[in-house]
């Protein structure tokens, strides 16, 4: 057989690795039920922003899109709107990280980075709704809801990434 | 005892000024949000689209039905007391005769299968006196 091989770097296996865990934590959310679609934890951004603090950008915005890719085709949403819904959130959510790793550490914590980041996967996915789904101004009424779960959500996960970077 | 509670609150212990700051304008944000999208007002008038079309706008104070026809068949729009309403349409799902009666300024209902919507608009809209 004339298999190719493809080279692997340390930091590949890396990368799969974390993502495998971000995927874990993304299908044992999936299983929750949630009062309202788009609703939830969000806890697998805990591996992102985890990853963003100990690896940096580059690593952290592959962990978070392979997850998205992995969880959707497995989960058999792969291409569908949900799929749509979790790219869209997932590539904002990176972009307001790329900008707010900018602000002074000294004052600025992960918690503040990671409700930042919820409120990114939440607009994110309300542009995608407005521009394809529902082309209408019908979910406006749903956007304080979503942000308030946004900040609550967000202010958890900052905390508990904030736990697992101290005590490494 | 005071020592005892910093060290062992997580939210003293993680958060610095920079997130307290952050939370406080997110809870501002969010306020705004919920006083300007939640509006409690009454709605004056229900624009009815086609599509890309307006199919008019109606006032609020009558009795009345409207037929508008879509790609798939014809939905029957009632407006009573204020209030209006998708009563019947010939899709399979429903969705927009279970969201039921609407009467205040902001809230829509759609019926996606056959793309014809209600919004209601309140009376204070800006460019009311404009378009009509």
């Amino acid at each position: 057989m004339n298999a190719r091989h493809i080279q692997t770097t340390i930091e590949d296996h890396q990368v799969a690795k974390l993502a495998a865990f971000a995927i874990a934590l993304h299908m044992i959310e999936a299983v929750i039920p949630s009062p309202l679609p788009g609703v939830k934890p969000g806890i697998a951004n805990i591996i992102t922003l985890f990853v963003l603090y100990q690896y940096g950008f580059a690593t952290a915005a592959w962990v978070s899109i392979l997850r998205v890719f992995a969880s959707n085709l497995l989960l058999g949403q792969f291409l569908s709107p949900t799929f749509a819904l979790s790219l869209g959130g997932a590539s904002l959510s990176l972009g307001i990280l790329w900008l707010a790793m900018r602000l002074p550490k000294h004052y600025f914590g992960p918690v503040s980075l990671s409700i930042l980041a919820a409120f990114g996967h939440i607009a994110g996915q309300l542009i995608i709704v407005r521009l394809w789904l529902i082309p209408h101004a019908g979910i406006s009424y749903l956007i304080p809801i979503f942000a308030t779960a946004a900040l609550f959500f967000g202010l958890i996960n900052g905390l508990i990434t904030a736990r697992l970077i101290t005590s490494k | 005892m005071c020592n005892f509670l910093r060290l062992n609150n997580p939210l003293t212990r993680y958060l610095r000024l920079g997130d307290y700051l952050l939370i406080l304008m997110s809870i501002i944000g969010i306020l705004w949000l919920f006083n300007n999208l939640w509006s409690n007002e009454q709605a004056a008038k229900v624009q009815i689209r086609q599509g890309e079309t307006i199919v008019g706008t109606y006032g609020l104070n009558q009795t009345r039905e409207i037929q508008v026809k879509g790609p798939i068949g014809t939905n029957t729009i009632s407006i009573s007391n204020g209030r209006a309403r998708f009563s019947k349409s010939p899709c399979r799902n429903q969705y927009c005769i279970h969201q039921g009666w609407l009467n205040r300024a902001g809230q829509a209902a759609i019926c996606l299968p056959n793309q014809i919507s209600l919004e209601l608009i309140g009376g204070t809209k800006p460019y009311d006196s404009l378009t009509y």
